[in-house]
């Protein structure tokens, strides 16, 4: 028996955080403010350091056991912690990459008003993500689960004074809830066929069950039905619609949770419940087929989109789809890997984007850039850096994950050509909307009017209804470099997503194998694809060849059309006329959604819950019960004359017919 | 022997006369007497049945009847001189605060 962990400690370190900043933080400075959220965060983060470093001479999988929950009849779950492989990774990517934004965070959002509430909110955050990747169970997880939605809701609408934000915040939460549906039920299934919800205890009875090959059963229904939970938090489709919505919420904000952590949650799931999708092959190929057409849909919407936050969210829709492409042909590794290095480039993206917005005014519109390269360098190396890692380019850290993705998406046994080829074809789109970005960004002329003349104002104007705005420390007469607080989190996500695939995927597949070593044993137990996986070796070079060709193409393209020539784009775009508008109009997914379910919701809430059953029957029940009982007493009160005779009259009268009554009933 | 009949139809008789004074008289003194007629009137139908069948218990209740009669004789005097000295009329028509 080893010395407890105290592994409860990662995930409550920044609740204390949240509630100390969240309850007395109205009193403090700001600079006692983000001493107290950087504290615990970092406190945080050094706690995963530590076990991290002891983690080789753990017995693990272990689990850390708190307190007590639900006892029910046979069925428990308890506040208990587990630590594997799977759940160190995501640990060390959370607290790390979290405490890097807090600290990026903490100069973004000086000016803003409400700085502690923001704090409070992000560090709750953390502990929700953190209790999300170490629970000992689905009902913990679930917790977790729910709680990052929350906090995802009050940082998307954190702006709240602003009505888009607002609106925003509620569709994340909405549309959320109908992927929480989904895993809800899975999680009934769990119970009700296994009567328990730890992971271990449901895994080991999952473990002897065979794989479900003809069509549906039980495993694939809970799968299936996780993919529903998974497709509404990590925005794949159909549900994808809150995430460029939720760029609303501060940079930071999309930084950390629609970036690194919060969305990748469902694919961490889907990892976790390997054992559920490993037995049910149609499940596995949902996943798949979901992941493929999200990654190639959200590059083609992308392409078009000219707010710089936007592209960022659809380029981040389609590294999900990634993920969750690898997660359905099997390899959960690659899938895994990919989410780590997606968490250090795209985390780097968004802080890079919002240092860019930052520089010049608050201003988020790509046509209104350029030429920012000199202005902001230390902004524009570590976005190149970047860039060229979500591409795919070697020898940066998207490059590895990407490739193992595309190559497992064609060598698993689960895998098809298919798959492959629209990988590929989103790796030529990724690349290409990149560096769009890229060169309207930092190159050519600039073709805002921030120089000179514009001040600071509009970028907190928005931020300052809800608080008091305090005049910034150094000069805004233009165009200028974020503070260092700002610059140091991206130069430190900068080298990881330049060196951070280095690790390589192969020793990553090894650590993790105790994890995931089954799913490669029922993937090698394979027959007929077994062989054919070691002769491929030159054809795997082959395919890294054809996906770095498709990356250079992208940035051919880009260089061509936006660098080279850039009249050419509207030329292109009135070619191609209606499909055009159609993809600059994201295919109209919003208007289409809001015809089929948010219109009839409305309108059925207005006209029958509102003014049918509301108002017609609970209402009008109500006060036609108080009107009759009115009109009654109206004519009835005319007996209450204050004539001392009539009412004697009245007695009199009630006596003589009580008494003929009795006389009648007599006589009988 | 007289029978009984005539001094039910005796008490019957001043009953209905106690009420219909009640009812048709507006000086609240009147009104008064009537109640003390219909009380009359009960008491000799009760005497009349005691004497009929030979029992103490009607004699008794025509005593206590006779009692509460004194001390509500008592206390509504007591009202009417009150009602008097403040609205200064005894018709019971002016004396209709209570009304809705």
């Amino acid at each position: 028996m080893t010395p407890s962990l105290h592994l409860w400690l990662v995930p409550v370190l920044p609740l204390i955080g949240a509630a100390i900043n969240g309850l007395l933080g109205k009193r403090f400075s700001r600079l006692a403010v983000a001493a107290i959220a950087l504290t615990f965060c970092g406190a945080a983060f050094a706690m995963a350091l530590w076990v991290a470093l002891r983690f080789s001479s753990l017995p693990v999988p272990l689990t850390d056991y708190v307190a007590p929950w639900i006892r029910a009849g046979n069925f428990q779950a308890d506040f208990a912690f587990y630590l594997d492989q799977l759940s160190l990774v995501m640990m060390l990517v959370v607290t790390g990459v979290g405490f890097l934004i807090h600290v990026y965070a903490v100069g973004y959002m000086w000016e803003e008003g409400g700085f502690y509430r923001f704090f409070s909110y992000l560090n709750l955050f953390m502990f929700f993500m953190l209790t999300l990747v170490l629970a000992s169970n689905y009902l913990l997880m679930f917790i977790g689960w729910e709680g990052v939605g929350l906090a995802s809701y009050l940082l998307i609408g954190f702006w709240f004074t602003k009505d888009s934000a607002a609106a925003a915040g509620k569709k994340a939460f909405i549309v959320n809830r109908i992927g929480d549906f989904g895993f809800l039920i899975a999680l009934f299934l769990l119970i009700k066929h296994f009567g328990s919800l730890n992971f271990a205890e449901v895994f080991q009875k999952i473990a002897p069950m065979n794989a479900e090959t003809a069509g549906a059963g039980l495993l694939t229904a809970i799968g299936l039905l996780m993919m529903v939970g998974a497709a509404g938090k990590s925005a794949q489709l159909p549900l994808y619609v809150w995430l460029p919505d939720a760029m609303e919420g501060p940079t930071p904000v999309s930084a950390l949770i629609h970036a690194a952590t919060m969305v990748t949650a469902g694919v961490y799931m889907v990892a976790r419940s390997h054992v559920i999708f490993d037995r049910a092959p149609t499940a596995l190929t949902v996943v798949a087929i979901v992941g493929t057409l999200t990654a190639l849909f959200a590059a083609t919407i992308g392409i078009c989109q000219t707010d710089i936050k936007k592209v960022l969210a659809y380029s981040t829709i389609s590294q999900l789809g990634y993920m969750f492409l690898a997660c359905g042909v099997a390899a959960y590794s690659a899938g895994i890997f990919h989410l780590m290095t997606h968490a250090f480039f795209k985390g780097l993206l968004f802080l890079a984007a919002g240092s860019v917005i930052h520089a010049i005014g608050g201003e988020q519109d790509m046509r209104k850039m350029g030429g920012l390269r000199d202005h902001i360098p230390a902004t524009y190396w570590t976005m190149t850096a970047a860039t060229f890692a979500i591409a795919g380019f070697p020898p940066f850290a998207g490059f590895f994950s990407k490739d193992e993705i595309l190559w497992r998406a064609y060598a698993s046994p689960h895998g098809s050509w298919v798959y492959w080829l629209i990988g590929v074809i989103t790796a030529f789109l990724t690349s290409f909307y990149m560096f769009r970005l890229w060169f309207l960004t930092f190159f050519g002329e600039y073709r805002g009017d921030a120089a000179g003349t514009q001040t600071h104002g509009s970028i907190h104007a928005v931020g300052g209804q809800a608080g008091v705005s305090v005049p910034h420390e150094h000069g805004h007469g233009g165009i200028h470099e974020s503070p260092k607080i700002m610059l140091v989190p991206l130069a430190i996500l900068a080298f990881l997503s330049v060196f951070g695939g280095w690790i390589g995927s192969h020793r990553f597949e090894m650590f993790l194998a105790p994890v995931f070593g089954e799913a490669t044993r029922l993937v090698a137990a394979a027959p007929e694809q077994a062989g054919q996986i070691t002769g491929m070796e030159h054809l795997e070079w082959m395919f890294t060849a054809i996906s770095v060709a498709a990356a250079a193409l992208g940035l051919y393209l880009a260089w061509l059309l936006y660098q080279s020539r850039p009249q050419l784009p509207q030329k292109i775009a009135e070619a191609l006329g209606g499909f055009y508008h159609a993809v600059a109009n994201k295919y109209y997914v919003d208007e289409l959604y809001a015809i089929l379910f948010v219109r009839p919701v409305v309108d059925g809430s207005t006209r029958i819950l509102w003014q049918a059953v509301d108002q017609g029957v609970i209402d009008d029940t109500l006060n036609d019960s108080a009107d009759a009982a009115r009109s009654v007493s109206d004519s009835v009160r005319h007996m209450q004359s204050g004539n001392l005779r009539s009412y004697a009259g009245w007695v009199a009268l009630g006596a003589a017919g009580v008494i003929a009554y009795m006389v009648w009933r007599g006589v009988r | 022997m007289v029978p009984l009949s005539y001094y039910l139809v005796l008490g019957g008789i001043l009953f209905a006369c106690g009420v219909t004074g009640f009812l048709i008289k507006r000086n609240i003194i009147t009104i008064f007497m009537s109640i003390e007629l219909m009380l009359n009137g009960v008491n000799l139908s009760f005497v009349a049945f005691a004497a009929q069948w030979g029992k103490l218990s009607g004699q008794i209740f025509v005593f206590f009847v006779m009692v509460v009669a004194a001390a509500e004789a008592a206390v509504g005097l007591a009202i009417i001189i009150s009602v008097y000295r403040t609205r200064e009329t005894l018709n019971v028509d002016q004396v209709n605060l209570l009304k809705l």
